[in-house]
């Protein structure tokens, strides 16, 4: 077990090797430069010339790299060219947000999928599994931005009953210890400031988590479908167990076994930033970050964040790879 | 034979059973089946793939779903009419009262559940245990299918154990509660040869000492012979021949069954002696509207066992002391039959 967990730790190593150097390609390609987006459109060449010396654009690109991958792993990426500030601090600032939000997202995913998936199957073939299964094509197939939208237009705009952007109401004065809003109002007592960053939670999770929920109600429907047909469950029943236990112990904890890898992946997705939801939200977490250095240029806060991303998309995909295998005993890594 | 060991567990009386999905025409796989089973007996249930064989079994222990599938008929545990039983009141009986063991042990067993918990939950279910009551329970009986080592194994999951200990563990599940009445749907089908003889042997035992009445479902007439005190013989849904165990290998009647025997290689045969198959294949049977399932298939069958000719089908009748048969051209024998045979003096 804790060779498996040193041996996926050290493939982190090439993982972001390879991927420093792509981001680092990636975004010197890109047109306009730093210096652009800093000093606007109509920046003389003398004054874009005077900015990339200052912050060192100027030198030839392997020196720019060697520079960065030495501070790098130290885990200093630099400071970020639009707020002056650390990027690991800034990383640190907004990295719970998008937590809070991705596990607001995955409960909502799995609080409604899992027994809407099951219940689907259960009843085959009646309106509520074929609209289930509908519902969930549209899931998926509607964009992420476009429902975002919907959400904050309709719940926030019109109806005003819940808030549309932000972590938090910003007159709310918060304390901040762990930058966990929710975590933070709860430790603090400060029981209004956890409940309004619960509402602000709300819409952001629904939006993000609609993906999450289309692919897993349809995985648990699948995959019951195929354990109430398999020859343990018709033992089970030759036992005379009460139903409650045939479904607890012989369907549903076989049946969430394919279940639990999507759910990990998606975990693992949401984390990496929802760009695009956090943005339509002005949420202020990583993904809202990316979306904002995407546009002023900022290379340091892109190759920082998406460095640290890697980071985490690795270590919960091998939190995944270990919780199956104690979900399922014929696959425990050794 | 039945009368002898008291009054029967089971009681199988016109069982029916029809599959009916939607925009289909009917099936009737299993057609008006009666036996009996008396407690200790072994009653053997015969036939090809698909002569509904296991149907029979599933809808005895009401396993069958409850969408598409209509049961007819009669069936009585200990008395107790279970066909149109509610559901409550099957589970109640079955595991405790009546269990059932399954052809293939590895897809039978939960593979995420402890083979411990797979045991302990029937006696939790059924018998008022507490937990560590039914863990020792376990140990014991896990002890008794012939388990070594049986606190080691509750502890383990069903891929950990060879096929033969997969079996007994379902065995051990199956005796938990001393049911009066055991279904085996081909229990050794899976397994390899030797592990095969062991697991008769077991049943054998079992059913010696606890008097559980054992209804064997089998496609195998080597177990039929190591295990079975009367063999019915079905065919395309219908049971057309009845004997005791010694008549039915020495002097089958129906010409199916015939072909059965006569089919399976024997060691004196001397090498290069052909097997006889029985020609053609269950599905060139036509359905039991009129006549005989088996006659398109059959040496003996003449112009009265087919469906146009007869009018009705061939009806099930009394053929000599304790034999039933369905045939209007059985097979003859010099002799009146006797019942001591070689095979009969094996036991």
């Amino acid at each position: 077990m804790l060779r498996f967990i040193v041996r996926r730790l050290l493939q982190l190593i090439p993982i972001l090797l390879g991927l420093s150097v792509l981001l680092f390609a990636w975004l010197r390609a890109l047109p306009g430069g730093p210096a652009q987006a800093a000093l606007g459109e109509r920046a003389t060449p003398e004054a874009i010339a005077r900015y990339n010396e200052l912050f060192g654009l100027d030198e030839p690109l392997i020196v720019q790299y060697l520079r960065f991958l030495g501070r790098a792993i130290r885990l200093d990426f630099g400071t970020s060219a639009r707020t002056g500030r650390a990027v690991t601090t800034e990383f640190l600032e907004r990295m719970p947000g998008t937590i809070e939000l991705t596990l607001f997202a995955m409960i909502f995913a799995i609080g409604v999928g899992i027994p809407l998936g099951y219940l689907a199957a259960r009843r085959h073939g009646s309106w509520l599994d074929s609209t289930s299964v509908i519902g969930s094509l549209l899931g998926v197939a509607i964009p992420v931005f476009f429902l975002a939208y919907l959400l904050r237009l309709g719940f926030a705009v019109e109806l005003g009953w819940l808030p549309g952007s932000g972590r938090q109401d910003v007159r709310m004065d918060a304390t901040r210890i762990t930058n966990f809003y929710v975590l933070d109002g709860l430790l603090t007592r400060e029981w209004d400031a956890a409940w309004d960053a619960v509402l602000h939670l709300i819409l952001p999770a629904i939006a993000l988590g609609t993906i999450p929920l289309a692919i897993i109600v349809r995985i648990t429907r699948a995959s019951v479908l195929d354990v109430v047909n398999e020859d343990y469950v018709r033992t089970a029943n030759a036992k005379g167990l009460a139903t409650s236990t045939v479904r607890r112990r012989h369907i549903i904890k076989n049946a969430l076994l394919p279940v639990s890898t999507t759910i990990g992946l998606q975990t693992g997705l949401l984390l990496s930033g929802a760009v695009l939801t956090e943005s339509v939200f002005a949420f202020g977490g990583v993904g809202s970050a990316l979306y904002d250095a995407l546009f002023a240029r900022d290379f340091a806060i892109l190759q920082g964040f998406i460095l640290m991303l890697a980071i985490v998309y690795v270590l919960v995909n091998l939190l995944v790879d270990i919780s199956y295998g104690l979900l399922d005993p014929r696959v425990r890594v050794r | 034979m039945t009368s002898v060991l008291g009054a029967p567990v089971l009681e199988v009386d016109d069982l029916s059973v029809t599959f009916q999905r939607k925009g289909e025409k009917p099936t009737r796989a299993v057609d008006g089946v009666s036996f009996s089973v008396a407690p200790g007996e072994t009653v053997g249930l015969v036939g090809e793939s698909g002569c509904g064989k296991s149907v029979t079994s599933l809808a005895i222990m009401g396993l069958l779903p409850s969408r598409g599938v209509k049961v007819g008929g009669s069936v009585r545990l200990e008395g107790q009419e279970l066909i149109g039983a509610g559901s409550r009141k099957l589970r109640s009986l079955r595991g405790a009262h009546m269990a059932m063991v399954f052809q293939d042990p590895l897809s039978s067993l939960n593979p995420t559940v402890q083979i411990g918990t797979q045991v302990t939950e029937v006696l939790l279910e059924h018998r008022d245990m507490s937990k560590a009551e039914a863990a020792a329970e376990a140990v014991a009986l896990l002890d008794r299918v012939g388990i070594p080592d049986p606190r080691r194994r509750l502890k383990e999951y069903p891929h950990q154990l060879s096929g033969g200990m997969r079996q007994r563990a379902l065995i051990a599940m199956a005796l938990a509660c001393s049911p009066r009445l055991l279904i085996a749907d081909e229990p050794t089908t899976a397994l390899d040869v030797t592990i095969q003889a062991q697991i008769l042997e077991l049943l054998k035992e079992l059913v010696v000492d606890t008097g559980t009445a054992l209804v064997m479902i089998t496609h195998d007439l080597g177990v039929v012979a190591g295990l079975c005190d009367r063999v019915h013989v079905m065919y395309s849904g219908k049971i057309i021949e009845t004997a005791d165990r010694h008549e039915l290998f020495a002097q089958p009647r129906q010409p199916y069954t015939g072909g059965l025997l006569a089919s399976v290689p024997r060691l004196d045969a001397g090498r290069g002696t052909p097997i006889t198959p029985i020609r053609g294949s269950a599905r060139d049977a036509i359905p039991w509207a009129e006549g005989c399932a088996f006659a398109p298939r059959c040496d003996n069958a003449q112009d009265d066992c087919l469906t146009e000719v007869s009018g009705s089908v061939v009806p099930l009748e009394p053929d000599g002391p304790g034999r039933e048969l369905r045939c209007r051209h059985p097979l003859q024998y010099p002799t009146a039959p006797s019942g001591a045979t070689a095979l009969g003096a094996a036991r």
